[in-house]
């Protein structure tokens, strides 16, 4: 039985031929964006090695922090524009990306601390 | 994108029943909320590796020192092979998103194209994770020794004076006393390859990781390669312009991105950091 109650959404999402022009654009945009991060991230990782840095250094941790940085911008993009989450309305945008978040962090959180522990009873008690 | 989701509507009417309150597909929705279990999963995993390299921090590997192979070559190119896979990825994530817009147009060609080319992207992909597994399970021409310390050295012996030279893979340093490396020949350990029960890199969980890790994500590949395939059949077929929206290419587009974001930062957790 046909049903008449359901909406298709989907249809809402056609655009024109012109509106597709714009949104190649933009897509192409992303596209150099992170292909250009990319090979950033590659060209840091062959020339400040961590053979080269002292693992413990200011150095070796603000390179860190540039890696996740990145990361987290090309993430962004992705999910944004390719996934085209910001296209959709704020309340699925929140109830997708709020929970994940919380989750995430506080299961970073406990790992992270719980390990530095761990490294240092193994180190304490000399278990290698 | 101009959908209904960019269109202003009363909040009272938006959650008043009959309706999505977000203006999406209950097929979109349902991907969406799978993409977020897989997240968590990919999320647990990242983090675990995280937890493992935190408290092995007096053994782990360094990544440039394992990663520096490429095909049809002996140079030794650091980090080069991935970067080459990442941007495989990436180019056949844009042919997807290149096929979902294709879609809003009603451009059936535009999609079949695109989608072929996303379909072919993964395949290449697949083929060179393989043989990066392969690298990786074979492991080096002479193999690796466990030191005191419990970090592993990889020995290189020179073809033409014979030689020896061995490498710390976890600091970096080499050792060129042929007297000791024969010492060390001698009486150390020896491990040849990686695989879940031995690895000459650093700890088994290195090793361990390698395998989980870019395994689980090289399964959603070959499952991403089947459904895309499944769908530019059916593109072609004509299924979708019967049905006067492409949301399939949509929603399978979805899944596709998704694969490609589990690899960038896979490729930070894993290969850079």
């Amino acid at each position: 039985m046909e049903r008449d109650d359901i909406i298709e959404y989907s249809l809402h999402a056609h655009h024109s031929e012109e509106d597709g022009k714009k949104i190649r654009k933009k897509i192409f945009f992303v596209t150099a964006l992170l292909s250009i991060i990319t090979a950033v991230e590659v060209a840091m990782g062959i020339i400040w090695g961590k053979s080269t840095l002292d693992p413990n250094g200011w150095a070796w941790a603000s390179i860190k922090v540039a890696f996740i940085v990145m990361t987290l911008v090309k993430a962004g993009y992705i999910v944004m524009v390719f996934m085209h989450l910001g296209d959709e309305r704020k309340s699925l945008r929140n109830v997708i990306l709020i929970p994940y978040a919380i989750f995430i962090l506080y299961l970073m959180f406990i790992l992270l601390t719980e390990s530095s522990f761990i490294h240092e009873v193994k180190n304490f008690i000399g278990w290698v | 994108m101009a959908g209904e989701a960019t269109q202003a509507i009363d909040k009272a009417e938006l959650w008043g029943g009959g309706r999505s309150p977000f203006s999406v597909s209950y097929g979109k929705m349902m991907m969406w909320f799978f993409l977020i279990s897989d997240a968590l999963t990919f999320g647990g995993f990242l983090t675990a590796l995280g937890f493992a390299r935190h408290h092995l921090a007096d053994t782990w590997p360094i990544t440039e020192e394992i990663f520096f192979h490429f095909p049809f070559t002996h140079a030794h190119l650091t980090l080069m092979y991935v970067a080459l896979m990442t941007f495989i990825l990436i180019i056949s994530s844009v042919t997807m998103v290149l096929a979902v817009e294709a879609g809003h147009r009603m451009d059936k060609k535009g999609v079949i194209k695109w989608m072929l080319f996303t379909v072919l992207g993964g395949a290449i992909f697949l083929g060179s994770q393989a043989w990066e597994w392969a690298t990786f399970i074979n492991g080096s021409e002479y193999g690796a020794y466990v030191m005191q310390d419990g970090t592993m050295a990889r020995l290189d012996i020179d073809e033409a004076s014979q030689t020896m030279t061995l490498e710390n893979l976890h600091t970096g340093q080499q050792i060129t006393d042929q007297a000791l490396i024969a010492d060390i020949r001698e009486n150390n350990q020896h491990i040849q390859g990686a695989n879940l029960d031995r690895n000459e890199y650093g700890p088994q969980l290195y090793a361990n990781f390698f395998f989980f890790i870019t395994g689980f994500h090289g399964t959603h590949v070959l499952s991403g390669v089947i459904i895309n395939l499944l769908i530019l059949i059916r593109s072609i077929q004509g299924w979708y312009e019967k049905r006067g929206h492409y949301e399939m290419v949509e929603k399978v587009g979805l899944y596709w991105h998704f694969v490609d974001l589990v690899w960038v930062f896979v490729f930070t957790f894993f290969y850079l950091i």
